[in-house]
């Protein structure tokens, strides 16, 4: 399977990339190449396995539900480029 | 002051216990040698001076009273991948721009609660992305090592007449060594090249497809990534999940045993963190290997590889033959699969790590006349070439109508990947010997490289087999190739078998020898 212009430019988008003409084309070659390379585990015989779901075999751990934490919100908004009162600023989403 | 940096940690350990050096005169020996060094090797993206003698001057007072702990008062780099309290922690990404995490990891935790003094934060791929660390944000680093030519002169016995005078002739040897720029392997560059030119006791480091074990052979230094689960994933920053482990690069063996032992712990906030205690590795150093069985791989010869490196692996297996290790020889049927199903799992997994970069809670923002604009423009801006092309794979493999076609079938590869491992094991075979990378340091800016990210990507060869079947791999020196470059060697085991790793690199090692870049920066 290969891509072309436009699906690189759709996943960018759904990936939330900004590409321009120039980026959406170079990148086209470098997945193209990528892709090709990984097209050789067609070649591998998997019927009857089941896929990796954790390289070790365990139950997964659960906390307890209980409260252990809180009253951080300055340190939750220390490193945000923009907040007011302990909320993060972003641009109008909605009108 | 300057051979303070040459002490290993066991035996800094010693002397700081004797108090015959102290944490502040050892931490002072790096700081200058970080000083003078670093413009040249970039090998550090912030030198934490301050904090770094405040902590040895608590080390000393705890030296004093004689509490101090596993690692009190031994200088040590941090990769930029693990969240630092106060201090630049940015993975070496223009995205996470001024981030200054609030929290601590845990394996940093541990390490300053045994005593360990913090110089710094290392310089990496961008995101842990890269075998060069050429991704980085902050340029590449430099390996200390360079290319040299042997030269051999023979000089004649030289009799000087009748006054029965001589000096007396032989064969000398002495190397030219060649100005060009070597990577040092990524994506833990700095954490290699900072260990080999003496600007740290030892560094921690991250291993997701040989992140870990790549550096240390290209710089002639040791280094494990432990199993998975084996050290807490909490606080360092995350690229690929299922494949992410932390471990230490170290100057030899006995000190990367040293360092794993404070990494490792059984953390309730990391749900793939192992119920295990930590064993003692250093204990394992030293025992014989007298009967071990040892396996060599013949999917592991690939075509074009040097014949040094060929030859190396001949001779590792010599060496453990000679210590008594029974070889075998085994086949890992799925080997050249792991890679490209590797190349479809970590992006998957990356992409959607990655999707928190969105200029809202941390870094960079670029603004743009909507949130999606702001998203797209931020993220645009803020990821470097190969973190975007990651990201793109990640985000196609899993997209609508793909998901069975590449996702599903590289998890079932990976599960055939494992059995390999597992029905090597079951037979008996204790630990696999392998090289560590099919090649030596190559120069910075390789063209090659650059024009062909395959290229780039095959520097994992050896190593990704190892994450994606979650077991414990080492690298340790063992030879220097023709050009005068330093070669690895990999061990790898059973899972939460470390402890035969350190028991099998430390015969290597005492064969083979130490190795040290000739000192030029």
């Amino acid at each position: 399977m290969s891509v072309d212009l436009r699906t690189v430019k759709r996943v960018a988008h759904l990936a939330r990339i900004a590409v321009s003409e120039e980026d959406a084309e170079r990148m086209t070659g470098e997945l193209n190449a990528i892709l090709g390379f990984v097209e050789q585990l067609n070649e591998v015989d998997v019927a009857g396995v089941e896929p990796m779901t954790s390289v070790t075999p365990m139950e997964m751990k659960k906390r307890q539900d209980a409260v252990t934490d809180g009253n951080k919100a300055a340190d939750i908004v220390a490193n945000a480029p923009a907040t007011e009162e302990n909320f993060f600023l972003v641009p109008k989403v909605v009108e | 002051m300057s051979d303070l940096t040459h002490l290993t940690i066991s035996e800094a350990r010693a002397k700081l216990r004797g108090k015959e050096i102290t944490a502040a005169e050892i931490t002072e020996a790096y700081l200058s040698a970080i000083e003078s060094a670093n413009p040249l090797l970039n090998a550090y993206v912030t030198v934490t001076a301050d904090k770094a003698r405040g902590m040895a001057k608590a080390s000393d007072a705890r030296l004093a009273k004689g509490d101090g702990g596993a690692l009190e008062g031994i200088p040590l780099g941090i990769k930029d991948l693990f969240a630092t309290e106060g201090i630049h922690t940015q993975a070496c990404s223009h995205v996470l721009d001024g981030f200054k995490p609030r929290y601590e990891s845990t394996v940093t935790s541990n390490l300053w609660a045994d005593g360990a003094v913090m110089l710094g934060k290392l310089n990496m791929d961008e995101f842990a992305m890269g075998s060069s660390n050429e991704t980085s944000y902050y340029g590449p680093v430099i390996n200390p090592w360079r290319r040299s030519r042997l030269q051999t002169t023979v000089k004649p016995t030289i009799h000087d007449g009748g006054g029965g005078f001589v000096v007396p002739g032989g064969v000398e040897q002495s190397r030219t060594y060649d100005n060009m720029q070597l990577v040092p392997g990524g994506s833990s560059g700095g954490s290699a090249s900072s260990v080999a030119a003496f600007l740290c006791a030892g560094a921690t480091a991250t291993d997701t497809g040989g992140s870990i074990r790549q550096p240390a052979a290209f710089t002639g230094t040791v280094g494990i990534k432990p199993t998975y689960g084996r050290c807490s994933r909490w606080g360092i920053v995350a690229f690929a999940s299922s494949l992410d482990q932390a471990g230490p690069i170290a100057r030899d063996v006995r000190d990367a045993a040293i360092l794993l032992k404070s990494m490792a712990s059984v953390d309730p906030k990391d749900t793939t963190s192992v119920d295990r205690p930590v064993p003692d590795y250093e204990a394992a150093i030293g025992k014989p290997i007298k009967g071990m069985k040892v396996g060599i791989p013949k999917e592991y010869r690939v075509d074009g590889m040097p014949e040094d490196i060929e030859a190396l692996w001949q001779q590792g297996i010599a060496w453990l033959k000679d210590a008594g290790a029974e070889i075998v020889d085994i086949s890992l049927p799925h080997t050249k699969y792991a890679l490209p199903a590797y190349y479809i799992v970590a992006p998957a997994e990356a992409s959607s790590n990655l999707a928190r970069y969105d200029g809202v809670r941390y870094g960079l923002r670029v603004p743009g006349k909507d949130i999606i604009e702001m998203y797209e423009k931020t993220r645009a801006a803020g990821f470097g070439r190969e973190v975007k092309r990651r990201i793109m794979i990640g985000t196609y493999v899993l997209s609508a109508g793909y998901y069975d076609a590449y996702y599903l079938q590289a998890q079932k590869v990976r599960t055939l990947i494992k059995r390999d491992f597992e029905n090597v094991f079951a037979a008996g075979v204790d630990v696999i010997l392998t090289p560590a990378t099919p090649s030596a340091a190559f120069g910075v800016a390789d063209e090659d490289m650059a024009s062909d990210p395959v290229k780039m990507y095959l520097n994992d060869i050896f190593t990704v087999t190892v994450n994606m079947a979650g077991l414990p791999g080492i690298s340790v020196p063992a030879g220097l190739d023709g050009k005068g470059l330093p070669l690895g060697l990999q061990l790898i085991g059973r899972p939460f078998d470390e402890e035969t790793l350190f028991q099998t690199a430390h015969v290597i090692e005492k064969a083979a020898g130490k190795f040290q870049p000739e000192k030029w920066w």
